[in-house]
């Protein structure tokens, strides 16, 4: 790895000043387990990393039943999945956070850093997109905030702009009679990355479906939220017949590529199997849950 | 070029002050700055588990990890598992058990199994298997290392 400077900000305030110093030659550094790869890698042409960890804003985990989560963009996997109130309120966020690499990696790696790195097949961001998060960002101009869906922009790139960090991810409160799910294909049983996965989330009404979200992971340059698989079902009965109809228009609005991993035909299909076996455990949950 | 960091912190229960520079990893630190040898590097980029140690109660890459993120942490590595020339009792049942052939990947299993074990005394195969997943042997086929894991756990519940 070719020589880098380390910074430790203790704000958000202070990190963005270094951000904004560095001119885009720094890189925020969560868990570090796709930064330091990269660098090793050299991906990044650049001369600073700023250590998130130290600024409290990063490391904030927060549930309330009427206000949600907010999820600091560093927290790693493990506090996650460790925190009882969030494991009950989020299982389709679990899905992903306890299946992101190993026991090791999830010592360390964050689901804030899993949004910023923005490759197609990060395992967290379809549910966050099912789950309808928003990132909120910060920048010499003040706070913003972007739907997880419009974060990432291509592959490994995202809407922040050299002098922001992103502080936090947030997730609205779940409803009565809401559930969520998140399935990923890989040859193995674990430590790999997806071949294809789909998040799905929906809340049930009397039996039918009221709103449901579906995104898919690994078969898009981005992760790919699909809005009219949600949409078609709207209002039908939560049945196979409606799980089989939002299953088929994720499998035609996927639009994968062939590789080493899988085929474009293997992964069509999988998009189909996914989702339906998604949303049906969506709805289980649901049922569980009023 | 700027110049080294100065890091404090703790290996193994002892106050341990080192220079490196910012872009090496703990990894590099421990092993070529610091002199302990025995956590091993195996791919240098988080898949192997070879290189594991505990940080902070959890246990963590060690090649994912830079030497200056040290600065303040308590750190156990493969060499503060043992108490003195009494080996632990996961070192003593991965010796009977014949869990390591070329051992590089034994000193990484070892301090992973003990942190499982600290933290759930009576795991399921499925619990063992799952918690050392970000663990690769080359060598034994893995059946070794859960049974010398399972007859830990016994050892260590009747301790
Ligand atoms: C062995 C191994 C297995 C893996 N398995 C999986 C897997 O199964 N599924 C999966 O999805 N991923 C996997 N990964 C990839 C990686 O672990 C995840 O993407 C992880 O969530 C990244 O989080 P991090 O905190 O380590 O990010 P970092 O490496 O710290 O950062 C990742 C990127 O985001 C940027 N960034 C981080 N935080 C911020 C911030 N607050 N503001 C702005 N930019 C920021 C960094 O500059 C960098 O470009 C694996 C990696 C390894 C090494
Ligand atoms: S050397 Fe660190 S995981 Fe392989
Ligand atoms: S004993 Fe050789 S890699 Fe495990």
């Amino acid at each position: 790895m070719k020589w880098i400077d380390y910074a430790t900000p203790h704000s958000v305030r202070e990190a963005v000043d270094v951000l904004s110093e560095a001119g885009g030659r720094a890189r925020v550094m969560a868990g570090g387990t796709d930064l330091l790869v990269a660098l090793r890698a050299g991906v990044y042409d650049i001369d600073l990393v700023v250590d998130g960890k130290n600024i409290p804003e990063l490391n904030e985990i927060t549930y309330d039943p009427t206000n949600g989560l907010t999820l600091g963009a560093a927290v790693p996997c493990y506090k996650i999945y460790g925190n009882q109130a969030v494991a009950t309120a989020y299982p389709g966020l679990i899905d992903a956070a306890s299946l992101i690499g190993g026991t090791q990696i999830q010592g360390r790696a964050s689901l804030g850093g899993n949004l910023c790195n923005a490759t197609p097949s990060a395992d967290s961001i379809p549910p966050m997109i099912a789950l309808n998060g928003t990132a909120n960002i910060a920048g010499p101009n003040g706070n913003r905030q972007v739907a997880i869906e419009d974060f990432c922009t291509g592959v490994r790139q995202n809407a922040l702009g050299s002098d922001e960090i992103l502080v936090s991810l947030h997730l609205p409160a779940p409803v009565a009679n809401s559930g969520a799910n998140y399935i990923r294909f890989i040859p193995r049983n674990e430590m790999d990355i997806a071949v294809a996965g789909a998040g799905v989330s929906v809340v049930l009404d009397n039996g039918d479906i009221k709103e449901a979200r579906v995104s898919l992971a690994s078969v898009a340059p981005t992760p790919l939220f699909v809005q009219e698989a949600g949409d078609a079902i709207a209002g039908k009965p939560a049945n196979d017949e409606t799980v089989r109809i939002a299953s088929g228009i994720a499998r035609d609005a996927a639009r994968p590529i062939t590789d080493m991993r899988g085929t474009i035909e293997f992964r069509q299909h999988l998009c189909e199997v996914l989702t339906r076996r998604a949303l049906n455990t969506a709805i289980e949950r649901a049922k569980e849950n009023n | 070029m700027p110049g080294k960091t100065y890091v404090q912190t703790n290996i193994n229960g002892e106050h341990v002050d080192f220079l490196c520079e910012p872009r090496q990893s703990l990894l590099e630190c421990l092993r070529d700055v610091i002199g302990l040898t025995g956590t091993k590097e195996g791919c240098n980029d988080g898949n192997c588990g070879a290189c594991t140690v505990e940080m902070d109660g959890r246990i963590v890459t060690s090649c994912l990890v830079l030497g200056v993120e040290a600065e303040g942490k308590e750190i156990t590595t493969i060499e503060g598992i043992a108490d003195g020339s009494t080996l632990h009792p996961i070192q003593q049942s991965f010796l009977e058990n014949a869990a390591l052939q070329c051992g590089i990947c034994t000193p990484g299993f070892i301090v992973a199994s003990k942190s499982l074990l600290d933290q759930n005394p009576d795991p399921t195969e499925h619990e063992i298997r799952f918690w050392l997943a970000n663990n690769l042997c080359r060598c034994t086929g893995y059946d070794k290392i859960i049974r010398a894991v399972q007859d830990a756990a016994v050892k260590m519940q009747e301790a």
